[in-house]
C-alpha cells in the first residue's frame, strides 16, 4: 500500500477504476493512481493468470498493462490521469481467449 | 507542437541529464536541434519530474536531485525544440526516427542522432519476485518523485548499490518508515574495493555517501551479508525470507519490497540500430561501444550517458556536452580545433566525476547467487520462464540468448528482454562454463516499443503527407 505525502501539493482529478469512483493528483500517472487508491493489481498475466502489480514505473516491464478509455494493453506507468477517465483492470487470459 | 520541423541537424532521444546538456550546448551554436523524450516532463530518471514534482519540501529529495532543475532551465533557453510523451520505436540505417506521439506516428529525419536512453535497474530475480507489492526500488523512488507516494505498512528493502540507500534516506526524510533493510552486498566485496579506495576518496561520492550511510543505519534495522532471498505470499507478497551467510532461514513481515542490484545500460535502442556491444566485466553487463566523443559503430549515431555504459548523473551531464560538441564537428559547424579546445574542461569535469567508480562498481558488485539466480526463480517476467527451463534448454543445446528465444520463447514478451537478458545471459553463460561475452545478447529488431496498427496506419507515406502531419 501507497500513501501520499501531507504536503503533496496538487490539483485533485477524478478518475474511475473499474467502474468505482477514485481520485488522483494532478501528475500522477495512471500505475501511481492506481496505487494511492490501494489498487496494487492492474492485470492478470496471460500465461498462468498471476496477479501482477507495476514493477518499473519507467516503462520498461509492462506489467502495469490496463485498459484506458476502452483501448486496452496501454502502460498505466507512461499515461497521466485525465479527469474522467475510465480506466480497467485487465484479465491477460480473458483477453486472449476472447 | 506547430514549431515542429520537418527534419533535424541533430536528433536528441532521452532528456535526462545527458541529452539535456547534449541538447542545450547544440541549439546554442544554432544547429536545429530536437529533444525526444518519452516522459511527459524533462529531467530523465533521475531528475524525474524535477520542475514539477508534488514534493515540496527541498530536504526530501536532497541537493542532488535538485540539481537537475538547473540543466532544464538553460534547455528550455536553447532554442532547441522539446517533444515531450514521444516514444521513439525505431532509427533507421539512414537516421530516419520513427516515433509515436498523442496516438500517430511519424518519421523524422535528423542528419545526427544522439542516444541519451540512460538505464535500467538491473534484473534482480529472486523467486516470488512477480508478486504484486514487490518493486523496483527505482520505482518507489518515482513514486515519490512524481507523485509524493510512499510505501506504508511493513516496507522492506533489499539489495546493493548507492540507490538502495538513496531511497532509504529519501524515505526517512519524507517520513515514511523502514521495517528492515536487507543488504545483499558480499563481504568479499569489502577487500576487492579496498585497492581503488583512494579514487573514491578524492571523488565527491565520500562526504555525502557516508553520511548518508549512517543516517541510514542509526535509524533503521540493517541486515548485513544476507546470501539468499524470497517473496512469499499468495496473490500478493506478506513475507520475505533470508538467509545471512550460512546462517538458518529468517522471515520478516512485509507487504511491500523494493529490490535493488545496481543499474544497467538501457540498450535495446542501440542494439536495434546494429550499434555493437561488448560484455563489460567491472560492470557486469552489455555495453553499446563507443570512442571517447559517444561515437558509436553505426555513422551518425552516438551515445551519452548512463546508455553508454553506468557513470552516473554528473558524469552523464559532461558526456553530453562532449558528444555535442563532437556532433557539432561532424556536421560542419565547428572544425577540429575548436571541439578540442572546447571539450577541455567538459573532460576535465568527466574525469573528476569519474572518480570513486571503479570503487563503487567493486563494492557493489551483485553476488553471483542473485545474478544467477536457482532453478524456482521466474527470469523472464513476460513469459514466465524458470532459470530451470533455460538450463534445461542448454542441455538440448541453446548456446546463447538468441537460441533461448526461440526454445522458451524468454525475451519474446513486450519488454524486449530487458527485465530478463542480463539473467539469461549470465545463467547460460554460468551452465556452460563460459564468459557471458561468449554466449552473447539478444539480437533486437525495431518497433524496440509496441506500436499499434492504429498507430503505423496513421503513417504518413509521402514527403507532402509528412510535412503536413507535423505542421499540423
Ligand atoms: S510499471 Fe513497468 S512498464 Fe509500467
Amino acid at each position: 500500500m501507497f500513501r501520499r505525502l501531507h504536503d503533496a501539493a496538487g490539483e485533485r482529478v477524478p478518475f474511475t477504476v473499474d467502474g468505482r469512483a477514485a481520485e488522483a493528483l494532478a501528475g500522477d500517472t495512471v500505475a501511481a493512481a492506481l496505487l494511492a487508491n490501494g489498487i496494487t493489481v492492474c492485470r492478470n498475466t496471460p500465461v498462468s493468470g498471476a496477479p501482477r502489480s507495476p514493477y518499473c514505473m519507467m516503462g520498461v516491464c509492462f506489467d502495469c498493462l490496463v485498459t484506458i478509455d476502452d483501448v486496452g494493453n496501454r502502460q498505466g506507468c507512461q499515461v497521466r490521469v485525465a479527469p474522467g477517465m475510465r480506466i480497467e483492470t485487465q484479465d491477460g487470459k480473458r483477453e486472449i481467449d476472447r | 507542437m506547430s514549431d515542429v520541423k520537418t527534419s533535424y541537424d541533430l536528433a536528441v532521444i532521452g532528456a535526462g541529464p545527458a541529452g539535456l546538456a547534449a541538447a542545450t550546448l547544440a541549439a546554442r551554436q544554432g544547429i536545429s536541434t530536437v529533444l525526444l523524450d518519452e516522459q511527459p516532463a524533462p529531467g530523465g530518471q533521475i531528475y524525474r519530474s524535477v520542475t514539477e514534482t508534488p514534493v515540496r519540501d527541498p530536504k526530501v529529495l536532497g541537493p542532488d536531485y535538485w540539481h537537475g532543475a538547473g540543466l532544464v532551465k538553460p534547455f528550455q533557453e536553447s532554442g532547441a525544440d522539446y517533444l515531450p510523451g514521444t516514444t521513439v520505436w525505431s532509427v533507421s540505417r539512414n537516421l530516419e526516427i520513427g516515433l509515436s506521439r498523442e496516438g500517430a506516428a511519424r518519421i523524422l529525419p535528423a542528419k545526427h542522432i544522439i542516444l541519451a536512453t540512460g538505464a535500467l535497474e538491473r534484473p534482480f530475480a529472486v523467486p516470488g519476485w512477480t508478486l504484486p507489492g514487490v518493486m523496483g526500488a527505482g520505482a518507489a523512488q518515482v513514486l515519490l518523485k512524481s507523485s509524493g507516494l510512499v510505501a506504508t505498512g511493513n516496507v522492506v528493502l533489499a539489495g546493493t548499490g548507492p540507490l538502495l540507500w538513496l531511497l532509504a534516506w529519501q524515505y526517512l526524510r519524507a517520513g515514511a518508515e523502514i521495517t528492515a533493510v536487507l543488504d545483499t552486498t558480499p563481504r568479499a566485496n569489502w577487500r576487492q574495493a579496498m585497492p581503488h579506495m583512494t579514487g573514491f576518496v578524492r571523488s565527491c561520492y565520500i562526504g555525502k555517501g557516508l553520511k548518508l550511510l549512517l543516517d541510514v543505519r542509526r535509524k533503521v534495522k540493517v541486515i548485513g551479508n544476507v546470501t539468499a532471498l524470497r517473496a512469499e505470499g499468495d496473490g500478493q507478497v506478506r513475507s520475505v525470507v533470508y538467509r545471512q551467510g550460512n546462517g538458518a532461514e529468517q522471515r520478516l513481515p512485509a507487504e511491500t519490497l523494493l529490490l535493488h542490484q545496481g543499474v544497467i545500460p538501457n540498450l535495446n535502442l542501440a542494439n536495434a540500430i546494429g550499434c555493437a556491444q561488448s560484455w563489460d566485466d567491472a560492470q557486469r553487463c552489455w555495453t553499446p561501444q563507443t570512442d571517447g566523443w559517444g561515437a558509436t559503430t553505426v555513422e551518425g549515431v552516438s551515445l551519452a550517458g548512463d546508455g553508454a555504459g553506468i557513470g552516473g548523473a554528473l558524469s552523464a551531464e559532461h558526456q553530453g556536452r562532449l558528444t555535442a560538441l563532437d556532433a557539432l564537428h561532424r556536421l560542419g559547424r565547428i572544425d577540429r580545433q575548436q571541439r578540442d579546445r572546447d571539450a577541455a574542461p567538459h573532460r576535465e569535469a568527466l574525469e573528476k566525476a569519474r572518480q570513486g567508480r571503479v570503487f563503487l562498481d567493486t563494492l557493489y558488485k551483485p553476488a553471483q547467487d542473485f545474478r544467477v539466480p536457482s532453478d524456482d526463480t521466474i527470469v523472464c517476467r513476460c513469459e514466465e520462464v524458470t532459470a530451470a527451463q533455460v538450463r534445461d534448454a542448454v542441455k538440448l543445446g541453446c548456446s546463447g540468448p538468441n537460441q533461448a528465444k526461440s526454445f522458451l520463447r524468454c525475451g519474446m514478451g513486450p519488454c524486449q528482454g530487458r527485465l530478463c537478458g542480463p539473467t539469461v545471459t549470465e545463467v547460460i553463460a554460468d551452465a556452460r562454463g563460459v564468459s557471458p561475452a561468449e554466449v552473447g545478447y539478444y539480437r533486437l529488431r525495431p518497433p524496440v516499443k509496441p506500436i499499434t496498427l492504429a498507430e503505423l496506419a496513421s503513417l504518413p507515406k509521402r514527403e507532402d503527407e509528412i510535412d503536413a502531419v507535423l505542421h499540423h
